[in-house]
């Protein structure tokens, strides 16, 4: 066994820094910012040397990893590993977190609190790092739940403090205190849940917390009946929860409207792939014969999802809800690609995750900037944003492109992918029930492409209205574009040259899909 | 299903050819270049001393002098290759990109180097002194680029790459004047129409790859006329789904309701698109998989059939009701790319490309002249023009040139390729689709004949005094009326036929029918319907002395309204696929998840609370209670403002709802 040094300190190094943080005087600002950005930027450092170290010809083992007893009552063990499914996940997070950073170094918003905000982002890369190398059940559990805290606090304290009413409340109430607590018990309420499957499956599968071990258990058939489905059924709860899957995804729109800026950019980015990777990682592979029988609902709930959140993005007025709810569409093609079961698009889940995780992070950076600039979110206000703040306004052009999909950008392969996959899923599921939602998806890329340019009509072109006029507005700064651009070029290079993801994925997709599938 | 003639004709020789040595080689060069350009025009144009159009000029040039001496290397020797990289795998797929230099491809870059190369002379004169005159450049020479992309694809998937690449391009093109909504949204229709008939394109490539399973198109050509089993089970549907994408680009009815709004774009663009990239992409698709739908979808050639078939007759009678000089010209070319479609779908392969060929030189030449006119009169309005034939001869004679092409008149470029579809329907025997097309003849010439009386005949009906425009722009009309009357010439029936030899010297290799002479029916239909389409014209516009008046001879109020209106096809979208999506649908969905799972979640929230208040006052308060005073105080260390918004209750809340999520989890652990 390895001696898992370099996953140990990506995940940890940014909790340590954290605890490091708490020690400096809250007045020493910029001290606080660069012990922050120094860590995140070792952080990310470490974890290329690890991807360095990948051995990416055996992209389908678990590599790099350890396993040292932890909690040796119940045998859950600190193990952890990457193979070609998580390493591209963990990269994405290490480099979004750095960008965060760079980011909040001049803009954060009311009640600037450097210090809190900062040890937040960091509490939260621990979580969101741990999650995806984490092999052992328990502690995979505990940086699920892990991220939770940091987010909830950013958007009850950093966010939107207008207050709104809701429907089924009595009284009206802060939008960032409805949106944060939504956001706590909706995914402590899924995480409850797939708890209890982890325990099922602890006490059926004899006595093991790990998730290697419990894989060779799943494939070899211990898991059957009554249980099985039970166990699929709260697992799924809890990973479709964060995903968020149709119709349990309420919960976003009001969180990344309420969310401040880096807030909803690493909710985007990274919390919501955990949800996808929980199934690639565990639900599929440890309970296959329950995901073949639950393939079809998934495939057309993600197709519910793909129309749903595009038609509610059309009805949309508020720029950041806007882009909240094609979240819910492009992860409907995730997890559509998922459903399938066939390498395609489990691969086409894996490389959506991480362009979703790109190019919405960068729309959510640019609308939280130009929230902040035009202190309002309203598109009937906005227009002319090309004249007003033209470095802002091309790079949200670009990025809706992006996001809609366009061949050579990043958001292509992910959609059509997934298309290809669900037109011939895994033999023995129901044909015409993926191909329906095929056809869904494929109607959803015409939805998608209406909202996003009718998105841009109204807040990029036209002429900038009159209340504009007479206002200084600041455009992009270096702070921004340092953050920016390096997801501009990622989303090019991934679009041409995908054997960037696919490079390191395509293997171990295809060692999982003929392990638990035989296919 | 496979047509047995058509196996045995495949027996028979295969054309000679070459694999075109260094040049075939770095033919990537051509569509890299035009990338690289678009990068350096956007961040150094402006330092430079004509604002980048330098570079973009330099990059079609390039591309011009290639596709020449490809061209040249392929009359003479015959060139027939194809390049692959691979950019990634997934499951047993690989994912390529590559280039193809065979005579299809070859025919098309020199298309796109010459027009594009003119094209861009001109602007650089036309858009002088306009607003963002770096980034339009910028914008064409992507336009370029990505149909470039387009038909340099050896695999479907970079076929799609480049076929939606040419779509936002378009987007930028025609939205360029942004300030004003109409042309922003004319943009968005045309991105969005083409879109729709993406969906098409993608299922269909997506179908023939899984049946295939390979995304090389010449593996899946191979496939479709080696009669394997496999690609035969889905070859009609893939037939029709590929069409219905050659549909939206190529602007068949009723997806053709882009192609006029997307005169909002300046006129250069307009020329481009309509002449050598964009229009031109679904007919080269067609021509591309050509061996698939004569071989085993030729069931989905009689529906291309009946849509080449419609879309020349409905758009023919349309440009003759327009008063803008460019919708006349923009209708001309949906009923001119219906013809090109008749022909593919008739199984006249040739014949279908060389309209092709001979249209992109005589429709740039139109279009510029068009916009030379407008550039001088500051309007489209024909009602405006009138007697411009003194004041710009050279556009006059240009123009002239243009019409007589297009409305076929020997010896110029239109009368051969028009001819040679007909011949073939002819020899098909599809009669009822050769008299409609006869009938298209006698349109075409009647409202280009229309177009060129009320704009350069008459007295000046506008404003001020419009005077020739610069050299810039008059010489591109000279080059352009060269082509249109020679480029004809590279196929004549019976005397030379190069052209017939360039496209059909490819891998995958064609069979069809092409005529020993000219058929005379043929011919002496098309040639008789031209002249009394020009004859009325003249009649009716010219001999009643007012040339404004000729409309109103020729009104017949219902039929005109229909065609004004575009036999109502906006009015039926918006009125019921656009507005109920985007108004009535979305509302629905919006309003359902506020108001009926949000308060559903909500009503949640409020009971799990209050049970877990009954549960934290009766069971446990004071255990839970240090748990609480614990976690508030935690809080308060780690974001010293919580508390402002905290007014207490939320953690109460929280709390209770943990109880009740944790109660509801014991019981269903104890029914485990």
């Amino acid at each position: 066994m390895e001696s898992g040094l370099g996953l140990t300190i990506v995940v940890f190094l940014p909790l340590v820094s954290a605890i490091f943080i708490f020690l400096i005087p809250k007045k020493q600002e910029m001290l606080i910012k660069l012990v922050t950005l120094g860590s995140a930027l070792l952080t990310f450092g470490v974890s290329l040397i690890v991807a360095l170290q990948f051995d990416f010809y055996n992209a389908g083992d678990l590599q790099l990893g350890t396993k040292v007893s932890w909690i040796s009552s119940i045998n859950s063990n600190y193990e952890i590993g990457i193979d070609g499914i998580s390493l591209p996940l963990l990269l994405l997070s290490t480099f979004i977190s750095v960008l965060a950073i760079i980011y909040s170094f001049e803009h954060l918003p009311e009640p600037k609190n450097a210090k809190g905000m900062m040890s937040l982002i960091l509490i939260l890369e621990t979580g969101m790092n741990g999650t995806f190398v984490a092999l052992d059940l328990i502690l995979f559990f505990v940086f699920f739940e892990l991220v939770l805290l940091p987010m909830y606090f950013m958007i009850g304290i950093w966010g939107d403090k207008t207050v709104r009413s809701v429907s089924g409340l009595k009284n009206d109430i802060e939008t960032r205190l409805y949106a944060s607590i939504k956001f706590f018990v909706f995914t402590l309420f899924g995480s409850a849940f797939m708890l209890l499957g982890f325990l099922g499956l602890y006490f059926r599968g004899n006595r093991t917390f790990s998730i290697p071990e419990l894989i060779e258990l799943g494939s070899s058939g211990a898991f059957t009946g009554t249980f099985a489905t039970l166990v699929f059924a709260v697992l799924f709860l809890g990973f479709a929860v964060k995903v968020p899957m149709w119709p349990l995804h309420t919960w976003l729109p009001d969180a990344h409207t309420a969310a401040p800026t880096v807030g909803s950019v690493l909710l985007a980015a990274i919390l919501l792939k955990l949800g996808s990777y929980g199934f690639v990682r565990i639900a599929l592979p440890i309970l296959p014969e329950q995901a073949v029988a639950w393939a079809p609902a998934i495939a057309v709930l993600s197709a519910i999802g793909i129309i749903y959140g595009s038609l509610a993005c059309l009805a949309q007025t508020d720029l950041k809800r806007l882009i909240a709810f094609s979240s819910v569409g492009h992860m409907g093609f995730v997890m559509l690609g998922i459903s399938s079961l066939t390498s395609i698009g489990i691969n086409a889940a894996m490389i959506g995750m991480v362009a979703h995780g790109i190019i919405t992070g960068l729309l959510f950076f640019v609308s939280g900037s130009m929230a902040h600039t035009y202190h309002t979110r309203d598109m009937g206000r906005l227009g002319g944003n090309m004249k007003l703040l033209p470095k802002t306004g091309a790079i949200l052009a670009f990025t809706a492109m992006a996001s809609l999909g366009l061949p050579g950008l990043a958001g292509f392969w992910g959609e059509f992918m997934a298309l290809l996959g669900a037109y011939n899923p895994l033999p023995g599921l129901n044909i015409t029930i993926f191909r329906s939602s095929m056809v869904a998806g494929a109607i959803g890329t015409v939805l998608t492409a209406g909202y996003l340019l009718w998105m841009l009509q109204r807040v990029n072109l036209g002429e900038p209205k009159e209340e504009w006029l007479d206002k200084e507005l600041h455009d992009a700064d270096n702070y921004e574009l340092v953050a920016w651009i390096p997801l501009v070029i990622l989303t090019v290079l991934i679009g041409v040259f995908p054997k960037l993801i696919f490079g390191a994925t395509n293997d171990a997709v295809i060692a999982l899909v003929s392990k638990a599938f035989g296919g | 299903m496979v047509n047995q003639n058509f196996i045995n004709l495949l027996a028979e020789g295969k054309p000679e050819y070459t694999d075109g040595g260094v040049l075939a080689e770095f033919t990537w060069l051509i569509v890299v270049l035009p990338f690289l350009a678009a990068i350096l025009i956007t961040f150094f144009g402006k330092y430079l001393p004509l604002q980048g159009a330098e570079l973009a000029l330099g990059t079609v040039l390039f591309i011009f002098s290639y596709s020449a001496a490809l061209l040249y290397e392929h009359a003479t020797k015959g060139i027939a290759n194809e390049f692959f990289i691979n950019v990634g795998s997934i499951g047993s797929y690989d994912l390529e990109f590559g280039w193809v230099v065979d005579g299809l491809s070859i025919m098309m870059y020199f298309v796109v180097g010459t027009v594009s190369s003119l094209v861009f002379i001109y602007a650089t004169n036309y858009m002088q002194g306009e607003i963002r005159y770096t980034f339009f450049f910028t914008s064409l020479t992507l336009f370029a680029g990505s149909m470039l992309v387009l038909v340099s694809s050896p695999t479907l998937l970079q076929l799609l790459i480049g076929w939606e690449l040419v779509g936002v391009c378009s987007y930028l093109l025609i939205g360029h004047y942004w300030e004003k909504k109409e042309n922003s949204s004319a943009a968005m229709k045309a991105f969005i129409t083409n879109k729709i008939a993406d969906v098409g394109l993608m299922i269909g490539i997506i179908v023939l790859a899984l049946s295939t399973k390979t995304l090389r198109i010449s593996e899946i050509l191979y496939q479709s006329t080696h009669d394997y089993a496999d690609i035969k089970t889905v070859a009609y549907l893939g037939g029709v789904l590929l069409f219905i994408g050659a549909m939206g680009k190529s602007a068949q009815f009723p997806l053709h309701v882009w192609l006029p709004d997307a005169m909002a774009g300046p006129t250069p663009v307009s020329a481009l698109m309509h002449a050598a990239t964009m229009v031109t992409a679904g007919v080269y698709l067609l021509g591309r998989m050509f061996p698939f739908y004569q071989g085993m979808a030729s069931q989905a050639l009689d529906i291309v059939l009946l849509f080449g078939v419609i879309t020349l007759l409905g758009a023919g009678l349309v440009a003759v009701v327009q008063d803008d000089l460019k919708k006349v010209l923009a209708y001309s070319t949906v009923s001119q790319l219906g013809y090109m479609v008749t022909a593919m779908g008739s199984g006249a392969y040739t014949a279908g490309l060389f309209h092709l060929w001979t249209h992109a030189f005589f429709k740039a030449l139109l279009f510029l002249g068009a916009g030379s006119v407008i550039h001088a009169v500051h309007t489209n309005n024909m009602s405006e023009m009138g007697g411009l034939r003194k004041e710009m001869p050279r556009t006059f004679s240009t123009f002239i040139i243009g019409t007589v092409a297009l409305a076929g008149l020997p010896p110029l470029a239109g009368f051969f390729s028009k001819d040679e579809i007909l011949a073939s329907l002819n020899h098909e025997g599809h009669n009822l689709y050769f008299i409609i097309s006869v009938l298209g003849a006698f349109i075409t010439a009647f409202y280009m004949t229309r177009a060129v009386l009320l704009t350069f005949f008459g007295d000046y009906r506008g404003d001020g005094h419009p005077h020739e425009s610069d050299k810039m722009m008059t010489i591109p009309l000279i080059i352009l009326s060269g082509f249109a009357i020679v480029a004809g010439w590279a196929n004549i029936p019976g005397v030379y036929t190069g052209f017939t030899k360039w496209v059909t010297t490819r891998k995958n290799y064609i069979v069809e029918y092409h005529p020993e002479s000219f058929d005379l029916v043929a011919m002496f239909s098309g040639l008789t319907s031209g002249l009394l389409g020009i004859g009325l014209a003249y009649y009716v516009y010219q001999m009643s002395g007012n040339a404004t008046d000729g409309d109103e001879k020729i009104k017949i109020k219902p039929i005109w309204n229909l065609l004004e209106n575009k036999y109502y096809l906006d009015f039926f979208y918006f009125k019921f696929i656009i507005d109920p999506v985007k108004i009535t649908f979305a509302k629905f969905v919006d309003s359902f998840n506020s108001n009926v799972l949000d308060r559903f979640v909500n009503g949640v929230g409020t009971t799990a609370s209050k049970a877990g208040g009954i549960v934290y006052t009766n069971l446990d308060q004071g255990g839970i209670d240090k748990v609480l005073n614990l976690s508030s105080t935690g809080t308060d260390t780690i974001g010293s403002k919580v508390k402002l918004i905290q007014t207490g209750k939320t953690q109460q809340y929280l709390m209770y709802f943990l109880i009740g999520v944790i109660v509801i989890s014991l019981i269903i652990l104890l029914v485990l």
